[in-house]
């Protein structure tokens, strides 16, 4: 078991690549042993994440070098800077990883039924546990150009994965333009690691963050690195393609996107704090984040309001609730090199952003396995054509009730407690953030209360009379992020101690990170 | 560098391509001009890491009957060659896109072939 | 299809192309080259043939399944070899001082000596098995795909 803990980072990577590839050859063979070879392989990716959280918490910091004489061995001996691939897995990073753990899971489950009536479902499923390998890799790497190659994979992975259904013209327009932004993207990172490279020839981050100095070279670095992961992450004003993408893939690719634009997110985060740190301006990058955040919130509700597409409407939500991340990290960041407000506010502010990572990270899935389940009875995700669902399917439009209260913040769900944390720490900062924060809040409520009446109530249509519930293995997987849902409600003060506080002080602190690394 | 250029010549041309590049992007209607563009921008990223690795009077960081001891960086040519496989990957996969859409639509023209507005 | 006289060329070249992708595959971890350049010389060769014959000639007998089944197991070879090393690390090079592709390189330039590196020359077989497999099937595909639609017009 200890070998098993040891050893976890890289297969957490390495098993979902190896089903990748070892799905075209079985799913020639039989089509269930590759359904079942998907479901075990996320399973047990799920069971060493868990493992090695728990360790993590017990242990610190997890590093595995790729290839040396022991794991450990980090700079062997008349070397005087890490030389090999290292993996380095701290709270924030395994925080991240149980997430998307569970919500690939609970995506796969449901597009074991969702996706039944596509052709060419073995390369589906390989594209999946290829974009699950990808982003593990983002989330537990050390290394700079294993960020950059692993951001490539899970983008390449998304991208053909939006487009999968080629049968409707806009889904390809929507997966083409992902790939287009996700190459810029890349290719800015791509020239912030050459910048990097040229002037410290390092690519390790801790290593990197024990020299780094403050030059005009670095601030261009830290500008395209900046401007780069906001692309990814679809804040406003690069948000273009982000409902077209999310509006056209299948239900449970989207789940996983959304995903996959929290880990670009981390990514800056782990580039703000763990590479720069100190070092850097903080007060006028923190500045940035927050006026980004503040916008995105504020254009994505607004965009939101209006939208008669389902799909849409949600992913325009999920632009707002992005902004509410970069608010409470940013003020964070804003404060970082300023220890008593960083005591009294700044932790809070962090903390506060990440509890809603975590939270988003389950009623965001369950909206859009929601959405999904009504595009599969109905065919269609226009709310003007859709009414009266609520009749037929009872356990879909539960599920989408506890999704729109815990995305509104609505007390006692979840969405409320990480809410008040960003409210109440922000307005320290500056009030004028907190009441637009809550201004937000309440449009979203409205919004989505308009969805729900024009999905799920009024009376049953002649159009939808003999629909049915979705089959089971759609429920289950709508299923478990609400239970994830339920379980944080209901002890909000457990998961801050045990998951939330610990990953806000693992970015925090920059010289544990550098010396889990660098030794001494 | 070499003789009688007065300014590095290869940065240059690294801050040219990437700026026809990001034109190339930003300005063209016809998605396989965009596409075209794409790829000149990984190419001026790509040179640009070659570039950086230049040390004066090396040769290529080959140990097989060296010339000379004094060779170039071999870590961002390794980093290079990982970008242009990225790049042949995600070249293929954006052109095979084009090639449905013009199924679909008739038109390969950015603003005719769009389907979603709002 | 093309004349006769491209055919009876393309036909004697490539395999020419063949061999010298197959060269810089093997000798990888001594002169420049290694798994992809190798693997994108042969897939060159690949397109040469298409090129000359038309794609539904190559078609005929080169089904893109089969590359499929091919490109899988390259990367299962490579992940496999990566694993093999998994009671020290993961990635770890269990084949340096052992009997296959052993013998120790010494520093400094020198004549290069084939039977050194380890696991690296299989790991640069199985990638350029990839390489090739991977990118003749997106040629042969595409090839496939925009000959249809000329067709139909």
């Amino acid at each position: 078991m200890d070998k098993l803990i040891t050893h976890s980072p890289i297969l957490i990577i390495a098993i979902p690549l190896l089903a990748a590839f070892l799905t075209p050859l079985i799913s020639r063979a039989n089509q269930k042993a590759r359904d079942v070879l998907v479901i075990t392989t996320l399973a047990f990716a799920e069971f060493l994440v868990i493992i090695l959280a728990r360790d993590i918490c017990a242990n610190g910091i997890h590093i595995y070098t790729l290839g040396a004489s022991s794991p450990t061995l980090t700079i062997p001996e008349q070397y005087m800077v890490p030389v090999r691939i290292i993996l380095e897995v701290d709270a924030m990073s395994i925080f991240m990883c149980i997430i998307w753990a569970t919500v690939s899971l609970a995506a796969a489950i449901y597009s074991l039924s969702s996706m039944k009536e596509e052709t060419g479902r073995d390369r589906f499923y390989t594209l999946l546990l290829l974009m699950v390998g990808g982003t593990f890799g983002m989330m537990l790497t050390g290394d700079l150009f294993n960020l950059f190659v692993f951001l490539e994979i899970s983008s390449i992975a998304g991208g053909a994965l939006a487009a999968f259904r080629t049968r409707f013209a806009d889904a390809l327009e929507g997966g083409l333009k992902y790939i287009i932004i996700s190459t810029v993207g890349a290719l800015m990172v791509l020239f912030a690691i050459g910048i990097f490279y040229a002037q410290y020839n390092l690519l390790n981050i801790a290593a990197l963050a024990q020299v780094i100095q403050y030059t005009m070279l670095d601030k261009i670095a830290l500008t395209l690195l900046v401007t780069a992961f906001a692309m990814k992450t679809g804040v406003v004003p690069l948000h273009m393609w982000f409902p077209d993408t999310y509006t056209v893939a299948p239900a449970s690719i989207t789940a996983m996107l959304v995903i996959s634009s929290h880990a670009c997110m981390y990514l800056l985060f782990r580039i703000c704090f763990s590479l720069y740190g100190v070092t850097l301006n903080m007060a006028t990058v923190g500045w940035i984040i927050i006026i980004l955040g503040v916008l995105s919130m504020f254009v994505g509700v607004t965009m939101a309001v209006p939208q008669t597409d389902i799909k849409r409407l949600m992913s325009y939500h999920a632009i707002s609730q992005i902004g509410y991340m970069w608010l409470g990290v940013g003020v964070g960041l804003a404060v970082l090199g300023n220890p008593e407000a960083l005591a009294t506010y700044g932790r809070e502010a962090i903390s506060g952003g990440i509890f809603h990572i975590l939270n988003h990270a389950v009623y965001k899935p369950l909206l859009f396995l929601t959405a999904g389940a009504l595009f599969y009875r109905t065919g269609t995700r226009d709310l003007n054509r859709m009414g009266g669902l609520g009749h037929s399917m009872k356990l879909t439009s539960i599920f989408f009730i506890i999704g729109t209260l815990s995305i509104s913040g609505v007390p006692p769900l979840n969405g409320f407690a990480s809410k008040f944390m960003i409210y109440e720490s922000v307005y320290r900062f500056n009030p004028i953030l907190a009441v637009i924060a809550m201004l937000v809040s309440i449009i979203t409520l409205a919004s989505f209360t308009k969805a729900f009446q024009s999905a799920f109530m009024g009376p049953e249509l002649s159009a939808y009379k003999g629909v049915k519930e979705v089959p089971k293995s759609m429920i289950i997987g709508m299923g478990i992020p609400a239970a994830g849902i339920i379980f944080f409600s209901l002890f909000p003060g457990l998961i801050v101690d045990w998951i939330v506080h610990p990953a806000a002080d693992a970015l925090i602190n920059q010289a544990t990170y550098i010396n889990a690394v660098m030794g001494g | 560098m070499t003789q009688g250029a007065p300014f590095n010549v290869p940065f240059l041309a690294v801050a040219a391509l990437i700026g026809i590049a990001f034109y190339i992007i930003l300005s063209q209607r016809n998605l396989i001009k965009l596409v075209m563009g794409l790829g000149i921008m990984a190419s001026g990223v790509n040179l640009f890491l070659v570039t950086l690795g230049y040390r004066e009077g090396g040769v290529a960081p080959i140990y097989t009957h060296a010339p000379i001891e004094r060779m170039v960086l071999p870590v961002p040519q390794a980093l290079t060659l990982t970008s242009i496989v990225i790049a042949v990957a995600t070249l293929a996969l954006m052109l095979s896109m084009v090639v449905h859409i013009y199924r679909h639509t008739g038109s390969i023209d950015s603003e005719e072939s769009r389907t979603m507005k709002g | 299809m093309m004349s006769k006289i491209v055919r009876t060329i393309s036909n004697i070249l490539s395999l020419f192309i063949f061999v010298y992708g197959l060269y810089i595959i093997i000798h990888g971890h001594l002169t420049p080259g290694g798994g992809f350049q190798g693997g994108a010389v042969v897939a060159s060769g690949v397109a040469l043939l298409i090129v000359a014959f038309g794609s539904h000639n190559i078609h005929k007998s080169l089904k893109e399944h089969h590359l499929s089944i091919l490109e899988s197991g390259g990367a299962l070879i490579f992940i496999g070899l990566a694993f093999g090393g998994i009671a020290t690390v993961f990635f770890y090079n269990f084949l340096v001082g052992s009997s296959i592709f052993g013998h120790i390189p010494p520093s400094g330039p020198n004549p290069g000596d084939i039977w050194t590196g380890g696991v690296i020359p299989f790991m640069n077989l199985a990638v350029g098995l990839k390489v090739l497999a991977g990118l003749s099937a997106i040629l042969l595909v595409m090839a496939l795909a925009t000959s249809v639609m000329e067709v139909e017009e």
